[in-house]
């Protein structure tokens, strides 16, 4: 089954860490996906912009375009990525490997119901 | 990430909130600024021990607060406290009453106020980016001291001095009304541009040490995005200020030597965020309400776009300075404005713009550097000579000098190049 792990934490906090805490962070996290991609196991991943970025369209009626995420809550949506598990417990192993890798924030593991590789190269 | 280095990340994050909280409690920015110290260290302590609370925030005012009210007990026995804030002993149960009230509109207030202190009017522009980065990024006076470029000392007796001001002015307390918060954020937005600006005009052999200032003007400029995500104008100073760091690593040789915009190895701007501006910059453009911060970063957005200088899109930019010059008319605007017409409509044009200039810019190095390049485009060397001289006669470094006879050296070489096709 694929999951989507989905990866919030205080952004603010994740804006204060120093290119070299970031850098180091990010490297720890390829080395878990790294894994990951050599069983073939790992699908999309997706770190995103802050969510100063975001635009959120709620679908009233008419249409309302919103500046700003969805939701403002304490932590937000960092990134996510798609990984192919057996089972929940396999999930949050994976979870739990990158959770290691990177102080605080929390993940939200979520069983994918419809999945399309799409066509962007990068 | 190692626990100490996470931990001083969550009290840097932490800060703006937590003394802006303790600020509006204590009304005193001394008091505050020591509460919310005494509370880092004692999170210091504690959270190794006790892994991080969920809101490092929530946790440092309590403790703040506790903290300061036991201060004033202790200083003035007397007088009765403000009720509804007894100490809390059990932090637990507290943090998350507080967090609820924290999440209420005090926050944004809170944190704009810290800012606008910082801004005061009374304050000489030196002394009020240097309170911000003190009170507000939580730098310490030597680390600010070296992106200045002068003693410690020198430093502190700037910022106690700038406190003693803000400490006899009369900062108001009550919620502001929505002319009054859009006064501040205008006059917020103006300082954090000056501290981009300091890192940003550093020359080469200072720009690691003052290229800092950039990056926190940029948190700062995302802070204030994030209390007001649909200002046009928040969206346009942090898109501008993403846009013109994105080409940090391209502005300088090993030497320390200036590398022009055009001469810049393009594969070394950040594309993360040029990314972050252009999105924010589409963002702002869609409400319609333009400002100078908007035209700023659109014109910056149009030089990030063009992936080699020929595909630079000089009409739009100089439509953009037009507009520029209407909003914040000045001499700088034109001379800048001159650069695009001269791509435009030719070096002829761009110099007839820039000769009623003459007067207002006549000690501005970047007049004569810009007049001397638009006179050897015409051939008229032996003027463009004279205005190059005079350039590097105002010069206020050494790297300006540099780059003027760099300048000098490209454009004689062109020059002949030239001379060399047409012949």
């Amino acid at each position: 089954m694929l999951y989507a792990i989905l990866c919030y934490h205080d952004e603010d906090m994740v804006g204060s860490w120093t290119k070299e805490q970031d850098a180091a962070v990010m490297q720890k996290l390829s080395v878990v996906q790294d894994k990951l991609a050599s069983q073939g196991r790992l699908g999309p991943v997706a770190r995103l912009l802050p969510t100063t970025a975001a635009t959120t369209l709620r679908k009233d009626d008419p249409p309302l375009v919103l500046d700003g995420p969805f939701a403002e809550t304490k932590e937000q949506l960092l990134g996510f990525y798609v990984v192919d598990c057996k089972n929940l417990d396999e999930a949050l192993d994976v979870a739990r490997d990158l959770g290691a890798a990177n102080p605080g924030g929390a993940y939200e593991i979520r069983p994918v119901g419809l999945f399309s590789p799409g066509s962007v190269k990068t | 990430m190692t626990d100490t280095a996470w931990i001083d990340a969550a009290l840097t994050s932490a800060r703006p909130q937590a003394v802006g909280a303790l600020l509006r409690y204590f009304r005193d920015l001394d008091r505050a600024e020591e509460a919310y110290q005494n509370a880092c260290l004692r999170a210091l302590k504690s959270w190794p021990q006790n892994g991080p609370p969920r809101d490092p925030a929530a946790w440092l005012i309590m403790v703040g607060r506790n903290v300061g009210i036991d201060e004033v007990r202790r200083s003035r026995k007397q007088e009765a406290l403000p009720e509804d804030d007894q100490a809390i002993s059990d932090l637990d149960d507290a943090e998350d009453a507080l967090a609820e009230r924290l999440d209420g509109s005090h926050y944004r207030d809170d944190i704009l106020r810290l800012l606008f202190i910082c801004c005061h009017p009374d304050l000489p522009a030196t002394q009020q980016i240097a309170l911000a980065l003190r009170i507000v990024s939580g730098l310490s006076v030597k680390q600010i001291a070296r992106a200045f470029l002068v003693s410690e000392a020198a430093m502190e007796q700037r910022i106690t001095r700038a406190k003693a001001r803000v400490a006899d002015a009369n900062v108001p307390f009550e919620t502001p009304g929505a002319a009054e918060r859009s006064e501040r954020l205008a006059s917020v937005a103006a300082m954090i541009y000056l501290i981009f600006n300091e890192g940003y005009s550093a020359s080469g052999d200072t720009a690691e040490i003052r290229g800092p200032l950039c990056e926190e003007a940029i948190r700062l400029a995302r802070l204030l995005l994030r209390l007001f995500q649909s200002e046009a104008e928040i969206m346009g100073l942090t898109a501008l200020l993403l846009l013109q760091h994105a080409r940090a690593a391209a502005r300088f040789d090993s030497d320390g030597a200036v590398i022009l915009l055009e001469d810049q190895d393009r594969r070394l701007w950040n594309q993360k965020e040029i990314a972050e501006g252009l999105a924010l910059i589409d963002k702002a453009m869609r409400h319609r309400r333009s400002g100078p911060y908007q035209v700023q970063a659109a014109i910056s957005a149009l030089h990030a776009r063009a992936e080699k200088p020929e595909d630079t899109d000089w009409l739009q930019i100089d439509l953009l300075y037009g507009a520029l010059e209407i909003m914040q008319p000045s001499p700088v605007v034109t001379l800048n404005r001159a650069v695009a017409v001269s791509k435009v409509r030719g070096p002829e044009a761009a110099l007839e713009m820039i000769e009623p200039l003459a007067q207002r810019l006549q000690n501005y190095f970047h007049f004569y550097g810009v007049r001397g390049a638009f006179l050897m485009q015409l051939g008229r060397n032996e003027e463009a000579r004279t205005a190059f001289d005079r350039a590097i006669a105002l010069a206020n470094t050494t790297a300006e000098a540099a780059h003027i006879r760099m300048h000098l050296d490209r454009l004689i070489r062109d020059s002949q190049d030239h001379a060399a096709t047409t012949r």
